[in-house]
């Protein structure tokens, strides 16, 4: 059976035997980190927003200008215009601090594993989707089974199917260095050294604003991830990712 | 145990020794070259460190982004202010005349000048952006005097490292490392958009820090202290360095 040969075959180049680590420990490891880290970001990004939930496009805005998009919620200040007659305690202080705390954080724990990903091949063997895999016809076939919820197969458990290679390259190559850029773009010392990493953006209400965007679509990628691992079983590929124990499909058991 | 877990212990022990003497190698560097913030202490004091000594390394020369006259916003945002002091009204009635700036600390001659004393030194103008740390910005034209000249007139001593700078308004003062009060850019604005510095933006004299977030540029200027160690941060809660 040709699927039997693919699991043999996606078992040998993740791991030698079915007594191997599910997930390296570096990747269990820097996983977690980066959870903790961007839920702090998270925490601590909202609450800054609640300081001035209007958005703009360009280099400048305040409330003097017209606002790209705002949202309907009260605010921490009070020259912020929003209708409701009170305004919240400012929690800026431990909010900024948190944030760039966290940043850091996210920052290393990333370098950490973007340099061990290239030099263990974790990226070619785990992330890159195999050869026989880059077409848009396999692609679509991967979302069409994605979407039916159909049940995971043996191989499945123990490497990554062709959405989940896409999507995570995705996150990793493309979103989180977005908006680590987006961020750095809005600090007036770092511009000062690299001014094209704010004008490429289009000004520094620009960069806020995809800022901002960027985060929404880290949060809809952590939402999708949860339901995912919720649907293939929550508790063996939490399990997985904390000790490493090799995950059992309902198949295997 | 066996010998080789033995060895390994070792091994372990060296390279934790090693790691150890690094960071204290690597705290004296960062100390002797200005990378250690004053708030670096605490919980969040690894990250404000890390963002402190990267920027400098980054930044220590470079030059806030000017703007062309056709982007300055206009009107320009006033954020708000606590209402002003009975000593601010009692000045600004008078027109300021009487408005002084002291500067003292760690200067060879302490001072004390008029705003027309201020206005004789040469004049900077700069077309920057004032980025408020709430996310909001606006572009202004300032004008004003460079803050390293006025420093260098005073007799800046070499063993300064921070200069605080304090508002007529109570418990409103910041400081800035030298990197940052040499600076070329930072100025002792009393001018803006080729009229008088408003009020509501900080006139008579406010000093814009314009690598820095809006906090660091305190309205309403009058006292200026250079210091090797500070006792307090200021803006209490938020970051001492805020060029994010």
């Amino acid at each position: 059976m040709p699927e039997t040969a693919l699991s043999v075959d996606r078992m040998t180049t993740v791991a030698t035997g079915t007594d191997a680590p599910r997930h390296a420990a570096l990747v269990r490891v820097t996983h977690w980190l980066t959870t903790l880290s961007f839920l702090a970001l998270l925490v601590s990004g909202l609450e800054i927003v609640v300081s001035h939930p209007r958005f703009y496009w360009g280099e400048t805005g305040n409330v003097l200008t017209p606002a790209l998009f705002s949202f309907p919620i009260p605010s921490s200040r009070a020259t912020v215009p929003t209708g409701y007659g009170y305004v919240l305690p400012d929690q800026n202080g431990w909010s900024r601090y948190l944030h760039f705390e966290a940043a850091w954080i996210l920052v290393l724990t990333g370098a950490l594993y973007v340099i061990w990903g290239a030099w263990s091949g974790h990226f070619r063997t785990n992330l890159l989707p195999e050869a026989s895999d880059r077409s848009v016809q396999s692609f679509s076939r991967a979302v069409a089974q994605h979407f039916r919820f159909a049940r995971p197969v043996a191989a499945d458990a123990s490497s990554y199917n062709l959405v989940q290679r896409v999507t995570y390259v995705l996150v990793i190559f493309v979103l989180f260095p977005f908006v680590i850029w987006t961020g750095l773009a809005m600090s007036p010392a770092f511009v000062s050294a690299l001014p094209l990493t704010v004008t490429m953006l289009g000004g520094r209400q620009s960069a806020r604003t995809l800022h901002f965007l960027a985060s929404v679509s880290l949060v809809a990628f952590l939402l999708i991830h949860v339901v995912m691992v919720w649907f293939a079983g929550f508790g063996t590929r939490v399990m997985a990712m904390i000790t490493g124990a090799p995950a059992r499909t309902r198949e295997a058991e | 145990m066996s010998p080789v877990s033995r060895r390994t212990m070792i091994r372990r022990g060296f390279a934790a020794a090693a790691g150890l003497s690094g960071l204290a190698v690597a705290e004296r560097i960062a100390d002797r070259y200005g990378l250690v913030p004053p708030d670096h202490g605490g919980i969040y004091g690894p990250g404000e460190t890390l963002t402190y000594a990267a920027q400098r390394l980054l930044t220590r020369r470079s030059l806030a982004r000017e703007f062309s006259r056709s982007q300055v916003s206009n009107p320009p945002f006033a954020n708000e202010t606590a209402p002003p002091s009975a000593q601010f009204t009692r000045l600004q009635a008078d027109g300021f005349k009487e408005w002084r700036l002291a500067i003292d600390g760690l200067v060879a001659q302490p001072a004390s000048l008029s705003l027309d004393d201020i206005k004789r030194f040469p004049v900077r103008r700069q077309i920057t952006e004032i980025a408020c740390e709430e996310g909001w910005s606006y572009i202004a034209e300032w004008i004003g005097t460079p803050l390293v000249d006025v420093l260098r007139a005073a007799g800046i001593m070499p063993q300064a490292r921070y200069v605080v700078y304090r508002s007529i308004q109570p418990n409103w003062w910041e400081s800035i490392d030298m990197a940052d009060a040499l600076h070329p850019q930072t100025l002792l604005a009393y001018a803006m958009n080729d009229g008088d510095l408003p009020v509501t933006f900080g006139g008579p004299l406010r000093l814009r820090v314009p690598r820095q977030l809006g906090y660091k540029s305190v309205k309403y200027i009058t006292r200026l202290t250079a210091t090797d160690k500070l006792e307090s941060l200021g803006t209490g809660e938020y970051a001492w360095y805020a060029g994010i």
